[in-house]
């Protein structure tokens, strides 16, 4: 199958503004440190690593929140590593995000009908009502949702809402950024259970960061373990969680405490 | 003789409906007992009671909170604090808020000993030294001569640690002491705090969401949903079999990497309407007295 | 959950009402003044000179306050006093938000050299010793409605600026407007549909105030005599007269000062009580 993205040599690097010098440059930190990766047609790609791996800087280069230092990263063909803002609106609604925080990702001041509709119409889609219904309809949400505030909906509903705006748009690719990590174990399954189920319906390509392997497992077909902006493993989920080949890898599995009184845990 | 015996402990909203629901629950001195439950379950709340912390819109309805015992509800307000300070001591959830970030570690961790227990300055210095050697932390001179944000998360999880145990509590409320934390560093304060906990033989309240946390520190566990337990058992037997239909709803929904590809359940809306047809029949026992 | 978090409601502002009231009555007396005062506010008669409000010993009737030492009425006075007050609020404080907002809401949300580049001239602008600048700015251009107003704008427009800009700087750094640029929409659509919604309670609250504020840079500029011509009756002018003779007639001073308090107090409870009552989030 052909590759959706295909990402080389992704270097990212921020100025530390905590170190920086009272005249001159402040100094680079590096985040990303070289990346080579391919997210096939259809994937769901699970990125896994700890706070500081640079995960979610990784998941805001592929939709192009943030701009690359240095290596390449092309999209459908399309090298989008340093397209402009403009250049980049007609791809936009191809590779669409869902966050972490559905609290603060959910603009307080609009209604979930409006949150929905407002980039159906930024994309000129017609039949915006019946795009918003249908949306809601395919996250399990009632059609009345429409007319609420974000600050109205439980944790789990919120999250609904912010997949049903990034598959309103019909995208080829959505980045799911730790979206069930605030979520309670109920929820969570409820979530994990209707993204699968949207992924295989629409033919979507995901891309899924978390933290938690248990979660990885449950979802994705491959997994990419990123330790300190470098990949330290890249394989599909059977395998990786069957030979773990990377020490790190080898460390978190480790570290996951089971339900389960009987783990060795040592 | 258990060293925390709570009793029909009910606490609601001022001017709201009820957050505890007549929960009881015994903690034995060295026992460690679970609080597991959805956020909005009440867990937390029944730290804050014991601590005496509760947030200033709630407001203890009935009960009796007996620690060592002495009911602590019906002491005058000093002497609850004088009692609950000299013997119970919290860990918090988030090491990053729960320093002061003007203040070296050093005062932050002496301050207790001094202001509440009288000790000398000199010895409340060696003794502090003496606790971050004990949490493994390298170099304590110079940790505590630093300020909070020049250590890492799991540092100053681990400085909170030994900031709990430093007047030697009898009892510990850990609330959510590890969710802020990543898998690797969770552990290593998991194991710490069980470590510490035995050596000291003391009594912890240990709050937290994740069920497979429990399974690693806890030997006695009470399920809550909508401020009423629905389970109190041991350990051992809520993972062999949850007595509760909701005990074991939720553990089906927990996932487990070495699962290959078993589906989540997640929980059934006829166990979410059977443990709420629970709760009410509960609060129409409150009404009638 | 079956917490009874849902279940708390907000109390009814009776801030909101009372204030919102009062500015109701006020807006009403400069509209109909013409029509409502009992007698001509500037209409002298010294036979009539310190006559005591109504309800003691001495008073006319229809002179409801009493008058000042020239004759004329207290009341009259004050309601005309009010249609100064509330063109220079509403004019004032409306440009004032205008223009710092707006600025506050470019620097904060497009940062970089725009950011920049407002800061500064905020700093340096705020390095002048603003009441003496306003004064200076009257005795150049002289005294009148429009200069109190510029002189309004000048002094004040920076609390605008920086307050909006480190809002705009803190809702800017919030995931809807990632979620908003992902969405495809362009950087003014941005500022103008995610943006301003959450700046603009605070907005709000600002507004108020510095109407209220308006209303005493107006009093305190007439009461030292740079207000519009001294025949026009002003709160701040009344106050001044009052003061000469406050031990023989008290009323002439503390009629105009409680009307003045009550305005002003009402400004700055107005926008508390509209925030608590028409945020989303809030209610």
């Amino acid at each position: 199958m052909a590759d959706l993205y295909d990402v080389r040599g992704l270097r990212l690097s921020l100025a530390d503004m905590t170190r920086k010098p009272l005249f001159g440059a402040a100094p680079r930190l590096e985040i990303l440190k070289g990346l080579d990766f391919t997210i096939p047609q259809g994937a769901v790609m699970g990125i896994v690593g700890g706070s500081g791996s640079g995960k979610s800087t990784l998941g805001r280069v592929l939709v192009r929140l943030l701009e690359p230092s240095g290596g390449s990263v092309r999209f459908d063909g399309v090298d989008i590593t340093h397209l402009d803002e403009a250049a980049l609106r007609p791809l936009r609604r191809r590779f669409q995000m869902i966050f972490q925080d559905p609290m603060s990702s959910l603009n307080p001041r609009h209604r979930v009908g409006t949150l929905i509709a407002e980039p159906l119409k930024l994309h000129g889609f017609d039949d915006v009502a019946g795009r918003v219904a249908r949306a809601l309809d395919h996250v399990g949400l009632p059609a009345g949702f429409a007319a609420r505030y974000p600050h109205e909906l439980s944790g789990g509903q919120r999250q609904r809402v912010g997949i049903a705006r990034a598959i309103a748009l019909e995208p080829d690719f959505i980045l799911a950024d730790e979206i069930v990590s605030g979520l309670d174990v109920s929820s969570q399954a409820q979530v994990l259970n209707l993204l699968e189920g949207l992924v295989r319906e629409l033919g979507l390509t995901l891309a899924f960061i978390s933290h938690d392997l248990s979660v990885i497992r449950r979802l994705c077909s491959r997994v990419m373990v990123l330790h300190h902006g470098v990949i330290v493993e890249d394989r599909a989920t059977a395998d990786l969680f069957d030979s773990p080949q990377a020490a790190y890898t080898r460390e978190l599995l480790d570290a996951i405490p089971l339900p389960d009184p009987d783990q060795v845990w040592a | 003789m258990s060293y925390l015996e709570i009793d029909r402990l009910s606490v609601r909203l001022r001017g709201g409906g009820p957050l505890l629901r007549q929960v009881s629950l015994t903690v034995a001195a060295g026992e460690v007992r679970g609080l597991v439950g959805e956020s909005g379950a009440g867990k937390s709340m029944i730290g804050k009671a014991v601590l005496g912390i509760l947030p200033r819109s709630t407001e203890i309805t009935a009960g009796r909170i007996v620690l060592d015992g002495v009911d602590l509800l019906t002491l005058p307000p000093a002497e609850r604090r004088r009692r609950i300070g000299a013997t119970c001591a919290l860990i918090p959830q988030d090491p990053l808020t729960a320093l002061n970030p003007s203040r070296r570690i050093g005062p932050q961790i002496t301050d207790r000993l001094v202001d509440i227990l009288g000790w000398p300055r000199v010895r409340a210095e060696a003794r502090a030294r003496e606790l971050l050697a004990e949490v493994y932390i390298p170099d304590p001179e110079r940790v505590m001569r630093s300020y909070p944000h020049e250590l890492s998360g799991g540092m100053r999880q681990r400085i909170l640690i030994a900031s709990a145990f430093a007047a030697e509590p009898k009892l510990i409320v850990a609330d959510e002491p590890t969710t802020a934390l990543d898998v690797t560093v969770q552990k290593q304060i998991l194991k710490l705090i069980k470590e510490m906990q035995e050596r000291h033989g003391t009594a912890l309240l240990f709050v937290t969401h994740d069920l497979g946390v429990v399974s690693k520190v806890c030997q006695s566990l009470s399920v809550l949903y909508a401020g009423l337990v629905v389970e109190d058992c041991a350990v051992r037997d809520f993972f062999r079999a949850p007595g509760h239909a909701y005990s074991a709803a939720l553990l089906a929904a927990t996932p487990k990497y070495t699962d290959a590809v078993a589906s989540l359940t997640p929980v059934p809306d006829t166990v979410i309407a059977a443990v709420r047809a629970e709760v009410a029949a509960a609060d129409r026992r409150m009404s009638h007295g | 959950m079956l917490d009874g978090r849902g279940s708390v409601k907000r109390r009814a502002g009776a801030r909101l009402w009372l204030s919102a009231g009062w500015l109701a009555v006020l807006v009403l007396a400069a509209l109909l003044a013409p029509w409502i005062t009992p007698k001509d506010p500037l209409a002298q008669d010294l036979f009539l000179g310190r006559l005591p409000p109504f309800w003691e010993t001495g008073a006319e009737p229809g002179y409801y306050l009493g008058t000042d030492s020239l004759g004329r009425d207290v009341l009259s006075r004050i309601l005309y006093g009010a249609r100064l007050a509330l063109i220079v609020a509403l004019v004032a404080g409306s440009i004032t938000c205008l223009l710092g907002a707006g600025l506050g809401l470019l620097a904060g949300f497009l940062r970089g050299w725009v950011d920049v580049l407002i800061s500064r001239f905020i700093d340096i602008w705020m390095a002048f010793p603003p009441v003496l600048f306003s004064i200076l700015l009257i005795a150049v251009i002289g005294p009148g409605l429009g200069s109190i107003i510029l002189a309004i704008v000048i002094i004040d427009w920076t609390r605008f600026a920086r307050v909006v800009r480190a809002e705009a700087m803190a809702q800017g750094a919030m995931d809807y407007v990632a979620s908003a640029r992902v969405a495809g929409r362009g950087r003014l659509g941005i500022m103008l549909r995610e943006i301003l919604p959450n700046v603009l309670p605070t907005i709000v609250v600002l507004l108020t105030l510095e109407m209220g504020i308006a209303v005493i840079v107006e009093a305190i500029l007439s009461f030292v005599n740079l207000s519009i011509s001294t025949d026009d009756p002003t709160w701040g002018g009344m106050i001044a007269e009052g003061r000469a003779a406050v031990y023989q007639a008290w009323w002439v001073l503390v009629f105009p000062l409680i009307t003045l308090f009550l305005t002003v107090l009402s400004f700055s409870q107005l926008g508390e009580g509209l925030k608590d009552r028409f945020d989303p989030v809030l209610r």
